[in-house]
């Protein structure tokens, strides 16, 4: 009853975007609890579930108090939000009863009545309790508390509507847990208000959105209606939600315009389409634009108007989710689809003035982002800017073409005029930048102004730009705005400061290939050079561009007569040259040699045939094409011989040069791949290897393409070489495509050429390819003359024509008429003279040029060959017979010895050596026509046959055996085979026993001839024969010329028989036959046949009473050793010199093997002893045997029969010999003194006794 | 439908490129070429996140004011360009997205083709002309 009401506070309504709470009842208990409430309220999150599979979320409630009024209350469809009171709250601290019953419930009831008028059911009473009130009431006993009354009289069933809230401003845990409840309960129910209010809110918008077809329906009406809904999420800090309106505002509005350009428009969309009047950018500094957002309202807005403030209301929510970067992306956007959304809805815009408003609205992108973040952000995220950089530079570059503030004039009357309204249409400056220096709309007022502003001003733009491209690594984009900057620099005559951005993008276009920007970049270079005043770059460009096919013809033609036009003018100085590379002008394509494998004598000459493709459109007169030839002398030059070049460079001559499709690499796979080679070097000497290793042939490609990659557009530094050797042809004119350009060339010096540089002169411009490549080279090679004679067979063979080959090679002599080979004659070797000989002259390569007949003269010294004409570098070709003369080879004086069967070991020897044929070298001296020294010609010829003699003895008849042996590999025909005696004897015949006439002779195989001595009276002491035969080549039936008989001539001496030896042998006494192992008897029996003869006058001859004897030696040696010699098995004897004087040896043998054993042999010699005296002591009729002396078998072959005869002499040799004590000597008799006539006889012998037979049985 | 079809190699070099109309494909070579920058920079950033199954489709490279650019990039680094027309709205990314498919299986045809040397520009394929041609045809 106390309490008194205190003047209620003026009510103060705010947008502070906070749900509405009304206050009703005790004011003042609200003051006083109120700063607790507003900062406990927000502390603790509640959990938001909402609808239609809506995520549930955590928000912070904070709410806006109101005192209580009526008006507050929302009145029948008003759907506003933002002034809704989502909750009531009636607060008392009323603890008495009859104080409830008085006022406090006609207050409450009234307060009910008043919601219920209004439909709202959200409230709630607050019941402030407080100790020190109830200490006064503590006298009377209550028998309810006030709580409860209150429950029972308002909430009915609701009994959680009514909270008590003890002490609200002590400072106690109960206290606490009271705040804690109360605060619980106030937030559910306010949130479950909210809930309620904003769903209803969502459907009757999304209602009013499908009306959205009705006539009557207005997009600005809905707009206001779904913001309002934006406006609640913002309330609520709900930033997404609240984007999520603006933008499906966004694509609403999207989708109406696109369907106006489909033609299906609605009628709301007219006030859109007003013309545009006003250009000053997005808006972005205020929260909320409200004069926009009115204008919308009342259907007024354009559509730049609407859109700006969308994007507004869009950005200020994306900065406080913290998302500038999305503010730029979306700008772009934005800038771009209002561009086509003014196209779409055929809005009139004047010109320009898009432009200016997309550059003002990138502006103030960029500077509110940059407001929000620090420079380290904004450097890391240049990405997300660097478009609406590039955006505004393009469209300041735009402004500044529209209003001429590009031309290199200034501005005109129309572009001033242009200027001032698109000034006019950006109206006054806002008041919120009319402080900022350098606000979008200063920036773009002076840019506009003046020329040079605006060049500031752009420059500043672009090099921003590219700077930002480059920091991010967008290296394309900033060539791409560089090219745009270029263009900008030579419309305002600074192509110095253009050049650099052209090549900079020619670069990057070439490294990646890129046909049409490399081309159109290419113009613009050309533009800039020409401007410069570099000829050898603008020359270079345009031959590039000449030969782009990317180009028109037109195009093409005028660079291409760019570079004739200076090529023909004259120069200032006249050895200046322009330096270009050939691969733009003309390309080779193959060459051609002619002679095919490059090889060409000195003199001669060589032909070059190139192909070269022009990629010049039009005709081109070339004054000279030049090849450099770098000559060089082959360190091997052995090697380089005419020979060696023309068999081991032999090829089709044709060289094919890779063409260079592009300019550029069109793949780092199809550069050239490394061409390696081994590489041995070996001395000429012994051709041992010297050097090896590996050498890379086309190492110059490679970095030729790193070279010209890298500076294509810039002359590649061409070293124009000035050798002494050089392939030229002049004035030729290159077609389009391919062109036949041959060169001449006489060869002079021998060496190898290695073909250059080729180059083209037009005027003073010069196309060089620097490096032919593959290797080009030809040899050139010098000869001297030279003659060659060789047999036509393996071997010349003595005795028959043989066929020799002459050939002449004239090398640089030329073989004038009356030239003529000189040949002296050989004694025995003749040059026979054909009438049928002819000459073939051929020429370097092996092709028959002339023939002609040769002329051969022979005179007794010389034989003259006369050559036939032939030029330098031939060679002449003829053949011709000789024939070498027949005989056998002397023998140096020797003889053989005649005699026994068995030839001496010696004469084996002499036969095993004499094998092979024996040759003779016949030497010829040619005088030959181009030197004055002769030359020196062996021809070696063999004698086919081989022949040896032999002498057979039978007793006292004697026979001479001729062997004649065919060592060729032809087969022969002997005939007319004689032996004749060259001495004086006349009583001695020489009668033939051979009966054929014709006798053929293979090859390899031996034909004899026997013939038997005959006498009269004494034979002669020596022989003297000369064989001859007939003889002709089995295959030719006749030969030209008759053939000289073969002769042998040989020596047979003491060929009468003088002793018999007679072997004979006897079984033991008193047995038939002679058995293995026992003794057996062997007589020997020596003869004397004649009686004192010449030979026998030695110094062995001895004289006593008219009787002579001689002393021989007899020796029984088995060599096959079938016997054994048992007791002596040599002796010497006196033999008498006395027709059929005997003497009888007799020894014991034993035979080894059993069967027909042949005879041992039984050899004499002469026995020659040195002391006389004692012999003539002997006894003449008593034989010695003297088996101790050992004597010297060999014996001497020169007996000197003459000095042996005087007696004197016999004595004063003995006297000296017996001084010096000699030993005897052992003359060897020669093989036809004695005739050993028991050879071949053969003797039985049985095996020994039974006593030594084995018996072995097996079973 | 598209307006400029390009296929870049791995190393930039364009295989195949084609426009319609033909007097403004210088234009569009250099859109193509610029828009290769965005192309790097989503694929190093794709790599960066070391997926098994990366998406091929990059989306939007860039806008301009005219045209849209979208891009797609192959397992073996090829890229694939493909620019629209920002006032065909009728346009999805989904049908974007089949296109490069579309494109990327005739791509695979001319490889399989064993006269195609890997590298070189794309330029006798009868088939593949037909399905670029069927893109750039438009259909109204």
């Amino acid at each position: 009853m106390d309490a008194s009401e205190e003047p209620l506070p003026p009510v103060i309504y705010t947008m502070e975007n906070k749900p509405i709470v009304t206050c009703a009842g005790d004011q003042n208990l609200f003051t006083s609890v109120y700063p607790t409430l507003s900062q406990q309220l927000p502390r603790e999150p509640m959990e938001w579930r909402r609808s239609y599979g809506r995520a549930p979320k955590m928000i912070h409630l904070e709410s806006n108090f109101v005192q209580f009024k009526e008006e507050l209350l929302p009145k029948e469809g008003n759907k506003a939000l933002l002034t809704f009171p989502f909750l009531h709250i009636y607060w008392t601290e009323c603890c008495d009863t009859e104080v409830y019953k008085a006022t406090v419930k006609d207050d409450l009831t009234k307060w009910q009545n008043v919601l219920k008028a209004h439909s709202s059911v959200d409230w709630l009473i607050v019941i402030v309790e407080n100790d020190a009130k109830k200490k006064n009431k503590t006298n009377i006993l209550p028998r309810t508390s006030i709580v409860d009354k209150i429950r029972n009289d308002f909430c009915n069933k609701q009994s959680d509507r009514c909270v008590v809230l003890s002490d609200p401003l002590k400072d106690s845990s109960r206290t606490q847990e009271s705040w804690n409840a109360f605060l619980t309960k106030l937030r559910t129910l306010l949130l479950m208000s909210f809930t309620k209010n904003l769903g209803k809110f969502e459907d009757d918008m999304r209602t009013l959105r499908e009306k959205r077809t009705e006539p009557g329906w207005s997009f600005c009406e809905y707009f206001m209606v779904q913001e309002e809904l934006a406006f609640v999420f913002e309330m609520l800090q709900q930033f997404e939600d609240a984007l999520v309106q603006y933008d499906e505002l966004d694509a609403l509005f999207s989708q109406y315009v696109v369907n106006f350009g489909a033609g299906d428009g609605a009628n709301w969309l007219t006030f859109f389409c007003q013309p545009v009047k006003s250009w000053n950018g997005l808006i972005l500094r205020k929260p909320i634009d409200m004069e926009k957002r009115e204008s919308i309202q009342r259907r007024e807005a354009t559509l730049l108007d609407l859109r700006s403030y969308l994007f507004s209301r869009q950005c200020t929510l994306l900065l406080f989710l913290q998302r500038p970067w999305e503010v730029a992306q979306r700008a772009l956007e934005l800038l771009h689809n209002c561009v086509q959304e003014l196209k779409l809805l055929e809005v009139s815009v004047p010109p320009g003035a898009l432009d200016c408003w997309v550059f003002l609205s990138c502006l103030e992108v960029l500077q509110r982002i940059e407001g929000c973040c620090d420079r380290a952000q904004i450097d890391s995220n240049i990405a997300h800017t660097v478009g609406l950089w590039s955006y505004a530079t393009e469209k300041l570059k735009s402004l500044g073409y529209l209003c001429g503030l590009v031309s290199e004039k200034g501005p005109n009357s129309e572009d001033l005029n242009r200027t001032v309204d698109l000034l006019a249409g950006l109206g006054a400056e806002r008041p919120e930048t009319a402080n900022t220096a350098q606000s979008p709309y200063k920036k773009l007022k002076e840019a506009l102004s003046s020329v040079e502003a605006f060049e500031k001003h752009y420059l500043d733009l672009s090099h921003a730009t590219i700077e930002m491209y480059t920091s991010i690594g967008r290296i394309r984009s900033a060539k791409f705005v560089g090219k745009d900057l270029a263009e900008f620099y030579m419309r305002k005559k600074a192509p110095q400061k253009a050049e650099i951005y052209l090549q900079g993008a020619l670069k990057n276009y070439l490294a990646e290939g890129w046909a049409l920007p490399i081309t159109h970049t290419r113009k613009q270079l050309a533009e800039c050079q020409k401007h410069l005043g570099q000829i050898e770059n603008y020359l270079q460009t345009s031959s590039l561009l000449a030969s782009d096919h990317h180009l028109t013809e037109e195009e093409r033609k005028h660079f291409c007569q760019e570079i004739l036009d200076f090529a023909s003018q004259p120069s200032d100085s006249p050895g200046h040259k322009i330096v270009l590379p050939m691969h733009s002008f003309a390309q080779l394509r193959d060459l051609h040699f002619d002679p095919s494998n490059a090889v060409v004598h000195v003199g001669g000459v060589l032909c070059v045939e190139i192909t070269m493709y022009s990629q010049m459109p039009v005709p081109v007169h070339v004054e000279q094409i030049v090849v450099n030839v770098h000559f060089s002398i082959e360190k091997n030059s052995y090697r380089k011989t005419a020979e060696w070049l023309t068999k081991h460079k032999t090829s089709n001559g044709i060289i094919n040069f890779p063409p260079e499709t592009a300019p550029f690499p069109v793949s780092q796979n199809s550069l050239p791949a490394l061409e390696l080679y081994e590489m041995f070097e070996r001395s000429p000497s012994d051709n041992s290897l010297n050097t090896t290793g590996i050498i890379c042939r086309n190492v110059h490609m490679l970095l030729r393409r790193q070279e010209s990659s890298s500076s294509l557009e810039m002359p590649s530094g061409v070293a124009l070489e000035e050798g002494a050797h050089v392939l030229r042809c002049s004035h030729v004119t290159l077609e389009p495509g391919a062109n036949q350009i041959t060169f001449r060339t006489q060869a002079k010096e021998p060496g190898t050429y290695t073909l250059r540089q080729l180059c083209a002169s037009v005027g003073s411009v010069w196309f060089v390819l620097p490096h032919i490549y593959p290797i080009v080279q030809y040899d050139v090679y010098s000869q001297e003359p030279q003659l060659h004679v060789e047999p036509l067979a393996d071997s010349l063979l003595a005795g028959i024509p043989q066929r020799v080959k002459f050939t002449v090679t004239t090398g640089h002599y030329t073989i004038k008429n009356g030239d003529s080979l000189q040949l002296s004659n050989a004694e025995a070797m003749l040059i026979l003279c054909q009438a049928e000989s002819r000459a073939v002259v051929y020429s370097n390569t092996r092709e028959q040029s002339s023939e002609a007949a040769l002329r051969i003269q022979s005179s007794d010294k010389v034989t003259s060959i006369s050559l036939p004409v032939a030029p330098a570098y031939h060679v002449i070709e003829f053949e011709l017979e000789v024939l070498s003369l027949p005989s056998a080879p002397a023998l140096g004086g020797e003889s053989d010895m005649l005699g026994m069967a068995e030839p001496h070991r010696k004469h084996k020897d002499k036969q095993r050596t004499g094998r092979c044929m024996v040759t003779t070298d016949h030497k010829v001296s040619i005088d030959c026509p181009w030197s004055i020294y002769s030359t020196v010609i062996a021809l070696t010829f063999s004698v086919p046959f081989r022949t040896t003699h032999s002498l057979l003895s039978s007793g006292t008849r004697k026979y001479v055996q001729v062997c004649v042996q065919n060592l060729s590999e032809l087969d022969f025909q002997l005939s007319d085979s004689y032996l004749v005696d060259t001495g004086d004897s006349t009583d001695l015949q020489l009668v033939p026993l051979n009966t054929q006439s014709q006798q053929p002779i293979y090859s390899k195989q031996s034909v004899f001839f026997v013939w038997e001595l005959k006498w009269t009276e004494e034979p002669p002491p020596s022989l003297h024969c000369r064989f001859s035969v007939g003889f002709s080549p089995a295959s030719e039936e006749q030969l030209s010329i008759s053939l000289k008989p073969y002769t042998y001539e040989f020596k047979v001496e003491n060929f009468f028989t003088l002793y018999n030896v007679k072997a004979e042998i006897f079984p033991p006494s008193g047995m038939e036959y002679c058995r293995t192992g026992s003794l057996c008897s062997l007589e020997v029996l020596i003869t004397r046949l004649s009686d004192l003869l010449e030979v026998d006058k030695d110094e062995a001859l001895t004289e006593s009473d008219e009787h002579f004897s001689t002393k021989l030696m007899y020796e029984v040696v088995d060599n096959s050793s079938n016997w054994a010699v048992c007791g002596k098995s040599c002796g010497v004897i006196s033999m008498p010199v006395a027709a059929r004087a005997t003497h009888r040896v007799h020894m014991e043998v034993m035979p080894l093997f059993a069967g027909y054993l042949p005879l041992p042999d039984v050899r004499l010699f002469k026995y020659l002893p040195h002391h006389s005296a004692h012999s003539s002591q002997l006894d003449a009729d008593s034989w010695i045997e003297n088996d101790s002396l050992s004597v010297d078998k060999h014996g001497d072959d020169q007996p000197d029969s003459s000095s042996l005869k005087s007696r004197g002499s016999v004595h004063s040799a003995c006297s000296s010999e017996h001084k010096g004590l000699p030993m005897p000597r052992l003359q060897a008799l020669p093989a036809g003194q004695v005739f050993n006539s028991s050879s071949g006889t053969q003797v039985l012998v049985i095996p020994s006794q039974d006593d030594h037979v084995l018996e072995v049985s097996v079973t | 439908m598209a307006v400029c079809i390009a296929v870049i190699a791995k190393e930039n070099y364009p295989l195949y490129i084609r426009s319609t109309p033909t007097e403004n494909e210088l234009k569009f070579h250099y859109m193509v070429h610029t828009s290769l920058d965005v192309v790097d920079e989503k694929i190093s950033a794709m790599g960066k996140a070391l997926v098994d199954q990366r998406e091929l489709y990059l989306g939007l490279l860039y806008p301009t004011e005219d045209y849209k650019v979208y891009g797609y990039v192959t397992n073996s680094k090829v890229k694939f360009v493909m620019v629209v027309d920002s006032s065909n709205t009728a346009l999805r990314d989904n049908e974007i997205r089949s296109m490069f498919r579309k494109l990327h299986n005739s791509y695979t045809d001319v490889m399989c083709n064993p006269f195609y040397n890997p590298g070189d520009r794309i330029q006798s394929s009868r088939a593949f002309d037909n399905m670029v041609t069927s893109m750039m045809i438009q259909v109204c």
